[in-house]
């Protein structure tokens, strides 16, 4: 398959999904939500005079991005059960892979604009600066290595029993380690160190990112195929 | 039937090596200068480390092959190197601690190397878990193949990860450049050590494959 295709084609399924869902709204105004109710738990969940707000910043950042992941990876999948669409969109002329990239692609415009909804008021509450070129591309490699083994993932535990419960337990392995480099790295960012200081964790969170992108496109099919 | 029989007889062996080991470490092996009897642990410790992580290669390696030829016998391997990899890990994080206590004064410390097993026990988890939670047959093999490979993928990165963490933990005295750093009766007694876990492992992934086979048949007759 030419790549131009395999492009146009997983665009195709992102836009379907990314339709399905600015017609309803509720996955996302869902997600929002909780994003909301996380960051107001760990308001309340802590002694605002013992850590410093810049301290406890990265770990509210990140927590907060990896569970509102989650409930959105789990989403990605579930659409295609009812009425056996996930067979209609297999049965499609279209490569495997480009399944598996559109998927991706959708999931990563979810993610970023939970992160986009999420990121303000963090800022907000926690009263941190975080509008920094730096940290948005922290943000986003992050977010494309633990989206791209989350939306493999999800193909696979949407067909298990305890879906909802199973993905966290096999994806979360998957994402502490690009979690703690970013957390690493937006830890150092906000306190105002320059970018040379994080160059270190942004390869680590470049190379992770290629490497499980290409790995899910080469093992998407085997989730699938009967 | 006759896999279970071998991989009971290899086990019994190897428990019977492993008392003789013991008997080694304690009567004819030096004390360590510094860490006294806890360092005795060490001769437990790291055989079921190493076998650990071996168990989940094998397991990537396994599943890699599985979804090219689609041979259910090595979904079958994978599945038993996993059980005995989740083992061997349990087994790293209980003596781990116990030595611990003693030479850094905690159970726990969040050490690069006791995070990385963490890791590991979590994946091999993470993958009965997948296992058991997929009735069909087919699928559950393709989706264990999957799961297998990406958590071969992740062993290195979670290797690089953990080597930029502080850490308390000694650094490796056997498997280093250069000679071994400690005395000679005590690497003899450390490399049968191994062998006997090499014979645990293998032992058990032959019971363990033994008895999916005979499951299957069950199965099969109904």
């Amino acid at each position: 398959m030419r790549s131009p295709d395999l492009l146009r084609h997983a665009w195709a399924v992102a836009s379907k999904d990314l339709l399905v869902e600015l017609r309803s709204r509720t996955a996302i105004l869902s997600v929002a939500t909780f994003v909301v109710l996380v960051l107001m738990v760990f308001n309340f969940g802590r002694d605002p005079t013992a850590v410093s707000n810049v301290d406890l910043a990265p770990s509210i950042l990140w927590v907060t991005f990896t569970f509102a992941a989650i409930l959105a990876l789990n989403r990605a999948f579930q659409i295609e059960l009812e009425n056996q669409a996930l067979d209609g969109l297999l049965l499609a002329p279209i490569d495997r892979g480009s399944i598996y990239l559109g998927k991706l692609i959708a999931n990563l415009i979810f993610v970023a604009t939970i992160e986009v909804i999420g990121l303000p008021l963090i800022a907000l509450f926690f009263n941190v600066r975080v509008l920094l070129a730096p940290l948005v591309l922290v943000i986003a490699l992050a977010t494309v290595g633990f989206v791209a083994v989350g939306t493999l993932f999800s193909a696979m535990t949407v067909r298990t029993r305890f879906a909802e419960l199973l993905l966290p337990v096999l994806l979360l392995p998957f994402m502490i380690l690009p979690l703690r480099w970013a957390a690493l790295a937006t830890g150092l960012l906000l306190a105002g160190r320059p970018l040379s200081e994080v160059h270190g964790w942004l390869n680590m969170l470049a190379v992770y990112d290629v490497v499980f992108v290409v790995l899910a496109i080469l093992l998407f099919p085997a989730t699938v195929n009967e | 039937m006759k896999l279970l029989r071998v991989g009971h007889v290899i086990n019994l062996i190897a428990l019977l090596l492993l008392a003789g080991i013991y008997l080694r470490a304690l009567a004819y092996t030096p004390v360590e200068a510094s860490q006294g009897l806890a360092q005795k642990i060490f001769y437990l410790h790291v055989p079921a480390a190493i076998w650990a992580e071996t168990a989940m290669i094998f397991v990537g390696l396994a599943s890699v092959f599985y979804l090219f030829t689609k041979d259910p016998r090595l979904d079958r391997f994978a599945a038993s190197s996993a059980e005995v990899g989740t083992i061997f890990c349990a087994i790293v994080l209980t003596t781990g601690p116990i030595w611990g206590k003693p030479i850094w004064g905690t159970w726990w410390s969040w050490d690069a190397r006791l995070t990385f097993t963490l890791f590991l026990f979590l994946l091999y988890v993470g993958y009965l878990l997948l296992r058991n939670a997929v009735p069909d047959p087919g699928a559950r093999a393709r989706f264990a193949a999957v799961l297998g490979i990406c958590g071969m993928c992740e062993v290195p990165f979670i290797h690089l990860s953990v080597y930029m963490f502080p850490t308390l933990h000694p650094m490796p005295i056997v498997l280093q450049p250069g000679r071994p750093k400690l005395p000679g009766s005590m690497l003899t007694t450390w490399l049968l050590s191994l062998g006997v876990f090499t014979l645990f492992y293998v032992g058990f992934v032959l019971q363990r494959y033994g008895i999916s086979d005979l499951r299957e048949q069950t199965e099969a007759n109904g």
